[in-house]
């Protein structure tokens, strides 16, 4: 099983679309956590993890930024708005859209050896 | 230093303000950011329960050499059960407030957690104020 794997991997296993943060393609992930409840995710203490959500508004990218987050998958075809994606440049913060649903997008990056947070 | 922040009840996409610029905040003091994610998480949150669960509110923020203190005050229907608030999975959030991402009844008790001191004080028909203080040294 792979211990990291990269940004640009996880785009390209799920063919999702690379909406900012393409100069972070190479950054290492270790793990990943899937959740629509953003309070959730902000009681996660693991680093370099990707985020994978139905939850497209910008909680979910308020969320990436005080929690530290590296990557979110938005997944089901749900669209980033301009504003999520000026927070999200100034954060750092990969935002990627998907088309898989949540299932077929969890299940493609735990085949890949994508570890979860717990 | 200190500074103040404006929370609008029911407006989501304006939560956060606070913590953001906190977080640029405590970021140019060179706090470890270890630190900084467990200030600006428990910042977040209060501001999010003040847009989900009250009417308006205020975050001051006194930041010092070794810590920061930061209040969060709002006008609101305040909290008849302090304790049971503060239970993991207790929520009375709307609908429309988990359709936003909340309402796991986490948010409290992940406050609690991230900061170093958390006092709440409510009351029924009027409102709530929580002061979170935590070191700014890891
Ligand atoms: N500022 C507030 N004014 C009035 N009631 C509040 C306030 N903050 C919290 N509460 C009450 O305490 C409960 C628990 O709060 P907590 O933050 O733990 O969970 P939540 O806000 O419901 O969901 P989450 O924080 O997980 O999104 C709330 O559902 C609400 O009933
Ligand atoms: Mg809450």
């Amino acid at each position: 099983m792979a211990s990291t794997i990269k940004v640009r991997q996880i785009a390209e296993l799920l063919n999702a679309n690379v909406v900012c943060g393409n100069e972070m393609l190479e950054n290492d992930i270790k793990c990943a956590f899937a959740s629509d409840l953003m309070s959730d995710v902000l009681t996660l203490e693991s680093d370099q993890l990707v985020l994978i959500t139905g939850l497209t508004n910008m909680q979910t990218v308020r969320t990436a930024e005080m929690a530290d987050l590296d990557c979110v998958v938005f997944v089901r075809g749900k669209k980033v708005t301009p504003e999520m994606i000026e927070v999200a440049s100034e954060n750092n913060t990969v935002l990627m859209e998907c088309e898989f649903s949540m299932f077929r997008t969890i299940g493609v990056l735990h085949d890949a050896g994508v570890n979860p947070v717990y | 230093m200190e500074f103040s922040y404006d929370v609008e009840g029911g407006n989501f996409a304006k939560a956060g303000n606070a913590a953001s610029s906190v977080k640029k905040v405590l970021k140019q003091l060179n706090v470890d950011p270890k630190v900084i994610k467990r200030i600006v998480v428990a910042l977040y949150e209060g501001e999010v329960n003040v847009v989900a669960h009250a009417y308006k509110g205020k975050v001051l923020v006194d930041i010092d050499t070794d810590r920061i203190y930061i209040k969060i005050e709002d006008e609101g229907p305040g909290i008849p059960d302090i304790d049971l608030a503060m239970q993991v999975g207790y929520s009375t959030a709307s609908a429309m407030v988990r359709e936003m991402g909340f309402g796991a009844g986490m948010g409290l008790p992940n406050m609690k957690r991230n900061a170093d001191k958390i006092n709440i004080s409510s009351k029924v028909g009027e409102g709530t104020i929580v002061e979170l203080t935590t070191n700014l040294s890891s």
